[in-house]
């Protein structure tokens, strides 16, 4: 009974104990805070990853491919037929796009990543039809451009896109093509100015952001689409050439605005023609290219896959390159991506598969999305825990100031532990007090670093606000990182364990002194003044 | 060293201690043996330098005595007090409590010893300062008691503790911290507390050597009336002839050794 009483006065009359636990607090806090943090980015990654990858990919080495799709798949059915809920099959080939840049009116040149897809199945196996930007795309993707509301539900601020801006765009092109004619000379200079606005204004699209930029840059230059080499039978203002689908990032830059704003400038929108070079299936491959027309914007928010990827019709990009196969007749495709069941083991699928297309004989390459994205999420993990064994440090350095102090109260009440002793209080006694004391500041300042940490984390978003404005420093920039907020996940068992350790570290810190205070000599301690 | 005692007790050879209970006082003759040493001693080292305290004390204390142990300061009063309250172990001779050898018993045995058979009381009160004068004097119950066998009992231990204080003259203190304490009402506190476990013995050691001689007056009153009211054993260290020559018997301490017994008739 005394040493529950003793603890508990010790520690009300001690308020300079507590200052020696508010380290232990503040780890905590930290603590806790770090881990919602990282929990959450990497829990944000794994959502973003797992959506654009599907959870299993069957990737032939060569670009050519993987003749008969409709045999594999048979197979994999055969084999893992149980787990699967979903199958698609497309060709990933290097490709360069090559396309006209609205603002400065040049030429602009990227590699990306062209993938032939299969638009009634590709959206199945992953989140695919999540990403784009048009409503109805979203429902179903068909390749054909849609008249306006493009970003509608999505992105509040989008130029206006569309037919509308391919009809504008090709009538004006007509006028100047027109006036050069007319002028007999051609002159860039010449051009007159365009006479259409590049976003509407008025559309629910909200305020353009080209324009803005146009005006910023004191640019009045127009967009040169489909211009270079004139179709005879090609009427660009009602017609539109295969549809692709395009990385956000292909053709836009993130950057701030006068005022600091975040905002997209796009150097080509749905609407425009651009023009994609890919190796044909010759040996040596020659270079081939085609028009598309941008139909949508693909925006997954992993700048990774938003500046490579460009999405084509499966069937059109075979014909172009001629993936057919001379003597079953069919169309070879070059990976074949999986969706499993909810709750199917990944790896056990994939073990299978592997034993049923051996890498000695088929030479395909047989990868889960966690495979894939292996060294990433490697990355994160890695991260996380050395922030953890530092932040432990803290609080275990926080000990060492727990250890001091305690040290100077036990000296401090060494006749205490004299009285106690005379009176008969054993020595495991004596030292359960101190411990005690120890184990009740411990649970105190963890407590509290716990509330702290949680509303902290509760709240992370307005004290980044607050930071920002007080420092006026970005805390999280969305154009580093492609989140808007920051994402926190809160695991209770991450909590249990970061208050257990820093009770017991506490706790440690104490055993030390109440060992000494347990040993003292009775007679010694009476004496000393 | 006074010299009023040897002159009233000058037929007491100092060489030979005479522990006869013939002359003690009447009350006393047929009383049993509450605590008895034998060829106590002790030493403390200091470096290589072994500084001799007692060599070969006898002292014998039979039950409803007051026994007043005297002698120069640093001859050894308050060790040997400590001896006897198994707070500390004699390098040699025995002590034995009612019979029990108890120099040699272990720690848990000693602790629960001191717990609930021998009560004490220091010079310096040894209240501790975080608590009431209330829960100072319910300390020795508390030790003895976990939580729920303290918790049950708590009424009873508290209304003991309150009749205690009330003894002492202090009831109007209850809820006080030492601090907020006269002497006289600190070592009140500290009788109160010595008493709450009803001990078979009370060693105390100068309960008044820090009081004002009114205070350390009411402070003997209190004692007397505890040993000849409630017939508490007692051994008291002191070095104020005037308490001395209160007791029922005075043991004289000089270099080491039992240089005389006295005894009141
Ligand atoms: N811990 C110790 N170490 C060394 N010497 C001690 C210690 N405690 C007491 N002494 C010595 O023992 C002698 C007796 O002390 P004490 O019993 O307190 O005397 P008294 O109570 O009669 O004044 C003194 O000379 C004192 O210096
Ligand atoms: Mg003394």
């Amino acid at each position: 009974m005394y040493k529950i009483l003793l603890s508990w006065r010790y520690l009300k009359s001690r308020y300079i104990a507590l200052a020696s636990i508010v380290s232990v607090t503040l780890g905590v806090a930290t603590l806790i805070v770090v881990n919602s943090v990282m929990a959450g980015f990497s829990d944000e990654m794994h959502k973003r990853l797992h959506g654009i990858l599907s959870d299993i990919v069957i990737r032939s080495h060569d670009l050519n491919g993987l003749p008969d799709p409709q045999w594999h798949m048979d197979e994999i059915t055969r084999i893992a037929g149980n787990d699967i809920e979903a199958m698609t099959a497309a060709i990933q080939i290097p490709a360069m796009i090559n396309f006209r840049d609205n603002i400065q009116g040049q030429w602009i040149t990227q590699p990306i990543t062209l993938i032939g897809i299969d638009q009634s199945t590709y959206a199945q196996v992953s989140d695919f039809s999540e990403y784009l930007l048009h409503p109805e795309n979203r429902k179903q993707l068909d390749f054909l451009l849609k008249e306006k509301n493009y970003g509608l539900g999505k992105k509040d601020r989008f130029p206006l896109s569309g037919w509308v801006r391919r009809r504008a765009s090709s009538e004006w092109e007509r006028d100047a093509v027109d006036a050069q004619i007319g002028a007999d000379q051609i002159d860039a200079a010449d051009i007159p100015d365009s006479p259409f606005p590049l976003v509407d204004d008025s559309g629910v699209e909200g305020q353009g952001v080209t324009v803005d930029g146009l005006e910023d840059r004191g640019i009045s230059d127009v967009p040169f689409q489909g211009a270079a080499e004139p179709q005879i039978v090609f009427d660009p203002a009602t017609e539109q050439h295969t549809g692709i689908v395009l990385g956000i990032s292909i053709c836009s830059v993130r950057g701030r605005d006068a005022d600091g704003e975040v905002m997209d400038y796009f150097f080509a929108l749905p609407g425009d023609d651009v023009k994609v070079t890919f190796p044909n299936t010759g040996q040596p491959p020659k270079a081939l290219s085609d028009s598309f027309t941008i139909v949508d914007f693909y925006e997954s928010e992993m700048s990774e896959y938003d500046s490579s990827f460009a999405f084509v019709p499966l069937s059109r990009i075979q014909d172009l390159r001629g993936m057919v196969d001379v003597e079953s007749g069919t169309k070879s495709v070059s990976t074949i991506q999986l969706k499993l069941k909810e709750g199917a083991d990944l790896n056990a699928v994939r073990d299978k598969l592997q034993a049923r297309f051996p890498i000695q004989q088929f030479g395909y390459q047989i990868q889960t999305w966690r495979d894939m994205q292996g060294p990433l999420l490697a990355a994160v993990q890695l991260e996380t825990t050395i922030l953890n064994i530092l932040l432990f440090l803290i609080i275990a350095v926080a000990g060492f100031g727990i250890l001091a102090t305690f040290f100077m109260i036990v000296v401090e009440k060494t006749r205490d532990v004299g009285i106690l002793k005379s009176l008969g209080a054993p020595s495991g006694g004596v030292m359960s007090i101190f411990l005690g004391y120890g184990l009740s500041l411990g649970t105190v300042g963890s407590g509290v670093g716990l509330i702290l940490g949680l509303m902290f984390v509760d709240n992370i978003n307005t004290i980044a606000g607050w930071i920002e404005r007080v420092t006026g420093q970005e805390v999280f920039d969305p154009t580093v990182y492609y989140f808007n907020q920051i994402p926190v996940i809160v695991s209770p068992l991450t909590c249990v364990w970061v208050v257990l350790g820093a009770i017991g570290i506490a706790v440690v810190a104490s055993i030390l002194p109440a060992r000494k205070a347990a040993k003292l000599h009775p007679v010694e301690a009476l004496r000393y003044e | 060293m006074s010299s009023a005692f040897e002159l009233t007790y000058p037929n007491v050879p100092p060489e030979k201690p005479d522990h006869s209970q013939e002359t003690l006082h009447p009350r006393l003759l047929k009383s049993p043996v509450v605590l008895k040493a034998t060829g106590v001693t002790k030493s403390y080292r200091k470096g290589k330098v072994e500084i001799p305290v007692l060599n070969g004390v006898d002292i014998e204390v039979v039950e409803g005595e007051f026994q007043a142990i005297v002698g120069a300061s640093g001859s050894g009063k308050s060790t040997l007090l400590h001896l006897l309250a198994t707070l500390d172990r004699p390098d040699a001779g025995e002590i034995y409590f009612e019979d029990n050898r108890i120099d040699n018993l272990s720690a848990g045995s000693r602790d629960i010893l001191r717990n609930r058979y021998i009560g004490m009381i220091f010079q310096f009160y040894h209240l501790l300062p975080e608590l009431t004068a209330l829960e100072n004097v319910l300390m020795p119950v508390m030790i003895n008691h976990g939580v729920v066998s303290y918790m049950l009992r708590r009424r009873k231990f508290r209304k003991r503790a309150k009749e205690l204080l009330d003894l002492v003259g202090l009831s109007h203190r209850l809820k006080h911290r030492p601090r907020e304490l006269s002497g006289g009402e600190m070592q009140r506190v500290a009788i109160a507390r010595s008493l709450m476990a009803s001990p078979r013995l009370l060693l105390a050691d100068e309960p008044t050597g820090n009081l004002d001689r009114a205070a350390g007056e009411e402070i003997m009153e209190i004692i007397r009336e505890l040993n000849a009211a409630y017939d508490v054993t007692m051994v008291m260290v002191t070095h104020d002839p005037s308490i001395a020559a209160q007791a029922d018997r005075t043991v004289r301490l000089a270099e080491g050794r039992v240089e005389s017994v006295s005894i009141q008739s």
